[in-house]
């Protein structure tokens, strides 16, 4: 089945996000009032590894599992969307202490009326999608 | 083996577990980036019909979207056969900050006193998590990407985008835990 690597691969991510207490509400509340290092050590490790990896992967013109070459999309130059889209974001991921990710792990994990806070998602995304060409990009 | 899953994992070993997350999913030929499947889910849901922005052939992200359930299933396992015993070790400060809120620390993951049955079945609770979830949706989508394909997969590749992104996150997340949280709580 050509799904399974994509599940098994969601699985691990989950165990990861749940272990590491990325999920927690707590731990999120921790990192935004500077309280430990424990998110900044996460993300920054996932980074500067992530890096290494990107930088191999293009030196190296490593291909995917099919033989196609692995690309990397630039992102639109701009500043507005990315601060403005980011900052209501961060409003958000501080008051549920959750971004989309999570959102979903905690689920997993048998926090329920996280799906309030998914289907709160699902109405800011179609909000977006709506009023999109009337925002600043 | 079991027993060292079991145990609340570091901060380094975390990070690079993320790290190989999106290697995995290059080497598959995709890019990490869990936002994504709120858009394909409004466009299952119709959308497509009503807003251009969701008339799009979803099953192009299907990958993602099976990824997603992979992570509710992990979810799963890690309160089942890989649950800790242990309270969660928040540092002092924020459970003492948090108490300055009425927020008390339970040793759990997440406060019952925010995402209990209790809370929920208030209007104020309601709002307050359905609200929270909007600007999430709204704000990934406005910024292209989330923590995942913004701080992960953005950082990594050097994007100046993704930074600004990140400094939004973080301009954002400090207004609401300093000045509306004190407000709500």
């Amino acid at each position: 089945m050509k799904g399974l690597k994509f599940i098994l691969s969601g699985l691990v991510f989950g165990v990861i996000m749940a272990k590491s207490e990325a999920i927690s509400w707590y731990r999120i509340q921790e990192m935004f009032r500077f309280q430990s290092f424990h998110m900044y050590g996460i993300i920054g490790t996932a980074v500067i590894l992530g890096v290494a990896i990107v930088y191999l992967i293009k030196k190296f013109k490593i291909r995917d599992f099919q033989g196609n070459p692995i690309l990397f999309q630039d992102k639109d130059k701009s500043w507005k969307r990315y601060l403005i889209g980011g900052s209501i974001f961060g409003l958000g991921w501080a008051l549920t202490g959750a971004c989309p990710g999570p959102m979903f792990v905690n689920v997993g994990y048998g926090y329920y009326t996280m799906l309030v806070v998914i289907f709160g998602s699902l109405i800011g995304t179609y909000l977006y999608g709506l009023i999109k060409h009337k925002l600043p990009h | 083996m079991l027993d060292i899953l079991r145990q609340p994992w570091s901060w380094y070993a975390s990070g690079a577990a993320i790290a190989f997350i999106m290697l995995i999913l290059l080497y598959f030929g995709k890019s990490f980036g869990v936002s994504a499947n709120l858009r394909t889910m409004c466009t299952i849901a119709g959308a497509g019909k009503r807003v251009k922005f969701f008339d799009f052939d979803w099953r192009s992200q299907k990958w993602n979207l099976l990824f997603l359930l992979g992570s509710v299933l992990g979810g799963y396992i890690a309160s089942t056969l890989l649950k800790s015993d242990q309270p969660l070790q928040l540092s002092n400060a924020t459970i003492h900050d948090l108490q300055g809120l009425g927020i008390h620390f339970d040793g759990q993951l997440n406060p019952a006193q925010i995402f209990g049955l209790d809370f929920i079945s208030t209007p104020k609770g309601i709002m307050v998590l359905l609200f929270g979830g909007a600007l999430v949706g709204f704000g990934a989508r406005y910024a292209g990407g989330c923590t995942s394909g913004h701080a992960i997969s953005g950082l990594s590749n050097l994007q100046l985008p993704s930074l600004i992104a990140v400094i939004g996150f973080f301009i954002g997340g400090l207004a609401m835990t300093y000045f509306i949280l004190p407000l709500i709580f």
